[in-house]
């Protein structure tokens, strides 16, 4: 058993790439469910947008625009383009698509769409059809659009920094990860403060007591989910560029679950309860499943109980099983208040 | 013939499945002839799809593929098998590809509607037996299950495991012994069910939880069930490979379904019949759809809720792995076969009206033709057709939220 790994891996998940990632999107998630107490179960399919907005426009729309219209737009033009589709556009057009049949409906109805939303994105972008996989290069996925991001970094690619955790294209993505998600914390905040929050609180706690008030809750909720389709995104974007892949099935529906898991481990409607929840989901994961992975391999656990591969499955087993127990004794998660905020009915 | 050694023969079978997926076909039998027509070996894929044989040495082989193990696939180049001339050098691994085409034949326009009509009809009817309990379950106690899907899964596993692990044979007819597994999974199921209710969603009603936190309950269950027959099952897809039950029958000369899918048509509608009469002549069933209904007025009326509930998981849990079996016959059984049609009984029930029996019937065939006939468009392929269903239902929500058959009142 080598510890050192251990270790290691321990702390890349309390705070590497995959704790800012998931952390971004349950901020989105806690602006939906924490505050406005709509239930999302589609996060995944506005981090894809992230990801998709950007790879797409670097690599498919911006080349075959500069193509067809005779345009000459660089690479790193398209790229703070590719930001822009990926942050602004991409999320308001899911989130229209999921708001509008559904934000008047039960809350319920909202789940079932966003889980559907997400499955219609990731089925037609994995499509093998000519005319789809053109722009989104079916289940390979799209690559070639982070160049402009790395060439930024001032780290040299070849050493290692933070007591040997990341490589310096991975330092580099990590620290803006960092800046980004103390951006969001604090936005957060400030949104939750100002007359605006109080309203979506408003809404989770009656609607129609809102609505009574002359609020129109239908607007504040549609704008609830696009500011934390918005969150999501970023964070897609951010895995997008950490792996140099936009790929379909990284944003299964099961993403939408630690999303959750980290919301709900931190304690929902609590500013600071999304970044603490990820931390320790993903320091959690990363340290059982390397130190699964060196049992396994140093056959201290047999291959008749575990095996190599099957590592990879205790961390979904634990990971739902996590979810249960917690919504079943815990709602209110760590930081939660059990009287504002127990996963009540609404 | 050179003496070197470590010469083998082999090669892997994939084919996607009908929602596009790749899959890897196991128990394609192939057999190794040597120049003179002798055999030297034969091999059966393995549940990854690979195949290998130990040759005696480098040479000229010729292989073969035993084309009725194909599991209902079909070769892209028939032509090519047996395959001959296959130069193997010393101490190489020699691999050989057999592609495969897809499993769906070919047929004129109008006649693939009439074909895609009946699969609609086969797939609806599975959609809609999975469903019932769903609808049901929402009715009576208010909760959106999202485990329901590892219910279908857990069924079709436990046909797999009869029918096809241990080769249970049963009065040696192809249709006595699949009717056998179907009756073990849907009494295994129902009681999994039973047990279910008793000791996870009873106790969680009982302790006050509110129906959001018993939602995100019912998911990460689903997430944990779903992991634990990936980890039990593995990734593979498992067939039920009767040859009996994969031979063509032809009605009018319009259409051909497949023994199996006649199996499943006509056992599917006696279930669904009889479900549809038990819930509207037998007690537990009238009590079943008041309580469904408006659950305060029948516990006013002296109707022992909690009971009725009990049964509701009961049957809905039986009725899913049922489906589990049919849907495993009519696809495969994989580790997440439940998940994905957990997204159409939504869809169906939705359709149909959330929380009624009848309109969870409707909707699913509905759906289930819908999905189907989809494909005739030229711009929906196969590995798309479901994405068709999961549009309707959120057009269906825009236009009428309360479903088909649901009754026009404020559910917001």
């Amino acid at each position: 058993m080598d510890w050192g790994s251990i270790i290691e891996s321990l702390f890349r998940g309390l705070i590497g790439e995959s704790f800012i990632v998931f952390a971004l999107a349950a901020i989105g998630l806690n602006l939906h469910f924490g505050y406005t107490g709509l239930l999302n179960f589609g996060q995944a399919v506005f981090m894809a947008a992230g990801a998709y907005g950007l790879a797409m426009m670097v690599a498919t729309i911006g080349p075959a625009a500069n193509r067809n219209f005779g345009w000459d737009l660089s690479e790193s033009t398209l790229f703070w383009a590719g930001i822009f589709v990926g942050v602004i556009v991409f999320p308001v057009i899911f989130a229209f698509v999921m708001g509008i049949p559904t934000l008047r409906l039960r809350a319920d109805y909202l789940a079932i769409v966003t889980i559907a939303v997400a499955e219609i994105f990731r089925i037609v972008v994995r499509s093998p059809q000519p005319g789809i996989k053109k722009w989104t290069n079916s289940s390979d996925g799209l690559t070639g659009f982070s160049g402009t991001f790395y060439d930024m970094s001032p780290f040299g690619t070849q050493d290692r920094y933070l007591f040997n955790l990341f490589t310096g294209n991975q330092m580099f993505l990590v620290i803006v990860g960092w800046v980004v998600l103390a951006f969001a914390a604090a936005v957060c905040w400030l949104l939750i403060r100002s007359p605006w929050g109080r309203v979506l609180k408003a809404i989770r706690e009656d609607e129609d007591a809102a609505r009574s008030l002359g609020k129109n809750a239908y607007s504040y909720k549609m704008q609830a989910l696009i500011l934390g389709g918005i969150f999501g995104a970023v964070g897609g974007m951010i895995r997008a560029i950490g792996f140099s892949v936009a790929q379909p099935d990284n944003f299964i529906t099961d993403v939408t679950f630690f999303v959750w898991v980290a919301l709900i481990l931190g304690g929902a409607g609590k500013v600071l309860a999304p970044i603490v929840g990820a931390s320790l989901l993903y320091g959690l994961l990363n340290f059982s499943d390397t130190f699964l992975r060196e049992g396994v391999s140093a056959d201290v656990i047999p291959d008749s109980i575990m095996t190599g591969t099957q590592v990879g499955q205790v961390r979904f087993m634990l990971m739902g099983l996590g979810l249960a127990l917690l919504a079943a004794f815990r709602p209110q998660g760590i930081f939660g208040n059990k009287e504002e905020m127990a996963l009540d009915d609404r | 013939m050179a003496q070197d050694g470590g010469e083998t023969l082999g090669g892997t079978m994939r084919a996607k499945d009908d929602a596009g997926e790749d899959i890897f076909v196991e128990g394609v039998e192939f057999t190794v002839f040597d120049e003179d027509g002798n055999v030297v070996g034969t091999a059966t894929t393995d549940a990854e799809g690979v195949w290998l044989i130990d040759l005696p040495g480098s040479g000229v082989y010729s292989v073969e593929l035993n084309t009725d193990t194909l599991q209902g696939f079909e070769l892209r180049n028939p032509d090519n098998n047996p395959l001959t001339g296959v130069e193997v050098q010393p101490t190489t691994n020699k691999n050989t590809l057999f592609p495969l085409g897809e499993r769906v034949i070919e047929e004129s326009n109008s006649i693939r509607a009439v074909q895609l009509f009946v699969d609609g009809i086969k797939l609806g009817m599975i959609i809609a037996m999975c469903a019932i309990g769903l609808s049901l379950i929402y009715g009576t106690t208010g909760l959106t299950n999202f485990a329901h899907g590892e219910m279908v899964t857990f069924g079709a596993m436990i046909g797999f495991l009869f029918h096809v692990t241990w080769q249970f044979d049963f009065l040696g007819s192809w249709m006595t012994s699949l009717v056998f597994a179907a009756v073990v999974a849907i009494i295994v199921t129902g009681l999994a069910g039973g047990l279910f209710n008793e000791f996870v969603w009873k106790r969680l009603r009982n302790r006050g939880a509110s129906l959001i936190s018993a939602l995100v309950v019912s998911i990460g269950l689903s997430i944990f069930f779903r992991y634990v027959f990936l980890y039990q099952f593995g990734g593979r897809a498992g067939f039920y490979r009767d040859y009996r039950i994969g031979e063509n029958v032809e009605f009018f000369g319009i259409f051909t379904m497949l023994r199996k899918d006649i199996f499943i048509v006509v056992f599917g509608a006696i279930v669904l019949v009889a479900v549809a009469t038990a819930l509207r002549k037998t007690r537990v069933g009238k009590a079943m759809r008041a309580v469904a209904d408006n659950r305060d007025l029948a516990e006013s009326s002296g109707i022992d809720v909690e009971q009725v509930i009990r049964w509701v998981w009961i049957i809905g849990s039986a009725l899913a792995g049922l489906g589990g079996v049919l849907f495993g016959l009519t696809e495969n059984v994989n580790w997440e076969m439940g998940f994905r049609l957990l997204l159409l009984m939504f869809a169906g029930v939705t359709l149909g009206g959330l929380g009624t029996a009848y309109g969870a019937l409707f909707g699913s065939l509905i759906a289930g033709v819908f999905i189907q006939m989809s494909t005739l468009l030229p711009f929906i392929s196969s590995d798309m057709k479901n994405v068709g269903a999961l549009l309707a239902l959120i057009i269906i929500l825009l236009v009428r939220p309360q479903g088909l058959l649901g009754r026009a009142e404020r559910i917001g």
